[in-house]
């Protein structure tokens, strides 16, 4: 049996996702990244919310996490820092995380907690059937923007660099080798990791957009991706309705579990004679 | 000598493939086709071992190994069977 | 090592109740008047080399708290009113998932941002009801501040056995004051702590006997590598939307509470054998109804206090057969009348229920409950009839 499907809950596949959905070749490419790196299994806890993409961890073969819509983030949270030696991933969408999601998000990269965020963005809710996210192009139709969505939508990375995520990427499901390299270096950063997947959702996106089949969508994002190295030599108006692959950022700080780590450290070498803390009635509770 | 070409075979989990033609569309070489629904490898010989399909591929259904020279190369079909989850689904 | 004495309060109590049962968790968010407790938590758990960490909101906190009580860690939060109300999904998540969680919700008057810094009861429907779908969840109520230590110390029991939320109900009254406390020889306190799988092979994390039976619980991380969701989902934990999973599995955790009343119902009292009006009170209410009680029976009224320390699953059973004596049931509580309805579904067609609802932010006064009892002990307690407590009964 393949190493790569060493990493499956096989008897579960094959998955949900429609016909062409890019939430697959997404959840590969976590899974190319984890062997490269040779993660020990039982080590690696995968978290998600609710939404198509969300429904992934479900088919891998690690400690798996199916939570609530948009709080995945904060599951983690609690799972991190009860276990810091883990290697906690989450795996969200783009409604899932920036949406209802959202104020987790940007607190967990504040907090620079160790956490890789892989979140796999279809611009649009696929679950539910095709409503506008807040990561659907200005302009483009959903369900429940019929004549056009007037809303501007998230730059997720600059919103991820901005909260104070330490490593972020953007690639998409069509430069899956350069998605692969991303994931890797975004699971080795000590810190909080958001890696922006752009991917494809025929069903609903493009079918109400009229923007043809898998692979006419993976064209359509394909055309619109820049490589951030290209577009530092490339002129302004070059960028203009196009989105930057690549590594965007990459600055290392203290990270969260570590920090409190060191905390718990000082404390008790204060409080040396303090077993049970301050009533003493915890002493036998190990 | 030119250097002896290499061979490639192709493993297809047919029950995974859903059809979706992303792997016959990128494929570099044409090698890919879809019969009834389900990808073939029409012209195995002409694959050069991209992976290009295999990465590409969202449903796991397609996977490249280099044959160990006396390899033939026509695809193996693995049977899957369907999950318990997909009757649901 | 002899007992230790101090003059605690009530916040304070739970945290010490919870590090007895060995709390190495906590997540929350300021929200009077709980806060202490998150308070104490910051300061006492790095001793032990627990976690303390404040999350961005209610939702946050009590997702956290379960990721935590995932990975085998003892898990708490505590909120009041409006930060509850926040946590309602997760706690549906919780016991579907049958994740063991403590949330003390200390009330406070409301609805909505209410009187923040004055006791109410109002949230005894909530603490049951307040997430949607048919749950198991088991609610306790400490009367002082003795008993927030012991009742969050059985809460943490009571939510590694039986693998379900656990809600320490007080109130602002009960949070807030001090009084002595005598606990017990950390020696003498045996936490329970989940039953968990001997090894990996063939582990499915949901399988248990259907008739209220608790499923083994792995921590993450241990290479069980099990699968959690909020789907209905079968014994592998697998998602199933198939009609005899979802029968089943909601049958086996409602049969967790209703197969084990006896074990969890706990309830006090005073003057219960013979009593003719019987005054059902829990929590801070419950004290100024004893010394009404204490009254009355001095004046030759034959009344009795029943104080469930459990009020979800409520003591029915307890509560019946005192009805059988008790013609009248007076029930003085900080609300327009919750638990009232719960005292009137098990013993309201053999006596009379009288509900004493107060909402104006304070506490019942004795003489309050006196003037109720005396007034029932006078017409001989015929008919139903409520009487209003506060501006009313001066």
């Amino acid at each position: 049996m393949s190493e790569f499907l060493s990493y499956f809950r096989q008897d579960r596949l094959p998955h949900i996702w429609c016909p062409g959905c890019g939430h697959g070749t997404v959840t590969g490419a976590l899974v190319r990244a984890i062997d490269r790196l040779g993660l020990d299994k039982n080590k690696v806890c995968v978290v998600s919310g609710i939404g198509c993409s969300s429904r992934a961890v479900g088919y891998l073969d690690f400690d798996t996490l199916h939570t609530a819509h948009g709080r995945a983030l904060a599951f983690a949270t609690g799972i991190k820092m009860a276990r810091p030696d883990l290697k906690v991933i989450v795996m969200t969408g783009d409604g899932d995380c920036t949406a209802i999601g959202g104020n987790h998000f940007i607190h967990a990269a504040r907090r620079n907690i160790g956490i890789t965020t892989i979140v796999m963005n279809n611009e649009t809710y696929g679950m539910t059937s095709g409503q506008f996210s807040p990561m659907t192009p200005k302009g483009m139709l959903g369900t429940t923007a019929p004549y056009g969505n007037v809303e501007r939508s998230f730059d997720l990375c600059e919103l991820a660099k901005a909260a104070g995520a330490t490593y972020v990427g953007r690639s998409t499901s069509y430069h899956v080798p350069l998605l692969i390299d991303l994931i890797e270096k975004a699971l080795q950063n000590d810190g909080f990791s958001v890696v922006e997947a752009v991917t494809q959702c025929p069903t609903y996106l493009g079918r109400k957009n009229k923007l043809g089949d898998a692979v006419q969508l993976l064209n359509w994002i394909k055309d619109q991706a820049v490589n951030v190295k290209a577009a530092a030599v490339m002129p302004k108006e070059k960028l203009e309705g196009k989105f930057l692959i690549g590594e965007l950022h990459n600055g290392p700080a203290p990270e969260y579990s570590a920090e409190y780590g060191e905390l718990i450290a000082r404390v008790q070498r204060s409080f040396e004679n303090v077993k049970g803390g301050l009533w003493e009635c915890a002493s036998n509770s190990d | 000598m030119s250097e002896q070409k290499k061979v490639y075979f192709h493993t297809i989990r047919e029950k995974w493939c859903k059809g979706c033609g992303i792997c016959v569309a990128y494929c570099p070489k044409k090698v890919l086709e879809l019969k009834d629904g389900k990808v073939v490898a029409a012209r195995a010989e002409d694959c050069i071992g991209c992976h290009a399909c295999e990465l590409r591929c969202p449903d796991f259904a397609i996977e490249i190994h280099e044959a160990s020279g006396e390899r033939k190369h026509e695809a193996e079909h693995v049977d899957f069977a369907l999950p318990p989850e997909a009757h649901h689904a | 090592m002899p007992k230790t004495v101090k003059l605690m309060q009530g916040n304070e109590a739970c945290t010490a109740g919870a590090l007895a049962a060995g709390l190495r968790f906590y997540a929350g968010y300021p929200i009077t008047p709980s806060t202490e407790i998150a308070e104490l938590c910051a300061e006492e758990l790095p001793k032990m080399g627990g976690c303390f960490v404040q999350m961005e909101d209610e939702i946050g906190s009590i997702a956290a708290i379960i990721g935590a009580s995932l990975t085998g860690k003892k898990a708490m939060t505590a909120t009041s009113g409006p930060g509850f109300s926040l946590m309602q999904e997760c706690l549906g998540y919780a016991s579907l998932c049958e994740v063991p969680i403590v949330i003390v919700n200390v009330q406070r008057m409301g609805p909505s941002t209410g009187m923040p810094t004055s006791p109410a009861q109002a949230d005894v429907m909530q603490a049951r009801w307040g997430t949607h779908g048919d749950h198991s969840i088991i609610v306790l109520a400490p009367g002082n501040v003795r008993e927030c230590f012991e009742l969050t110390l059985r809460a943490f029991d009571l939510a590694e056995k039986y693998r379900v939320p656990v809600i320490v109900l007080t109130d602002e009254v009960i949070g807030h004051m001090r009084e002595k406390v005598e606990l017990p020889d950390p020696r003498d306190i045996r936490p329970f702590n989940r039953a968990a799988p001997r090894s990996p092979a063939g582990y499915k994390p949901y399988a248990a006997d259907p008739d209220g039976g608790v499923p083994l619980m792995a921590p993450f991380g241990a290479g069980y590598r099990w699968h959690v969701t909020g789907l209905f989902h079968d014994e592998t934990g697998a998602p199933s939307g198939k009609s005899d999973v979802a029968d089943k599995l909601i049958r086996r955790l409602d049969a967790k509470i209703e197969n084990n009343v006896d074990d969890i119902c706990e309830f006090s009292g005073e003057g219960l054998e013979d009593c003719e009006i019987a005054v059902v009170a829990f929590g801070s209410s419950a004290m100024s109804a004893l010394s009404a009680v204490r009254r009355a029976r001095k004046e030759g009224v034959k009344a009795g206090l029943f104080r469930p320390k459990t009020i979800w699953p409520f003591p029915a059973k307890a509560l019946r057969e005192v009805a059988l004596h008790a013609k009248t049931i007076v029930v003085p509580e900080m609300n327009l009348g919750q638990l009232a309805l719960e005292v009137e579904r098990i013993a309201g067609c053999s006596s009379k229920v009288v509900k004493l609802g107060k909402v104006n932010g304070e506490l019942f006064r004795p003489e309050e409950v006196y003037a109720a009892i005396m007034g029932e002990a006078d017409n001989g307690g015929t008919g139903q009839g409520s009487a209003k407590a506060g501006e009313g009964a001066k």
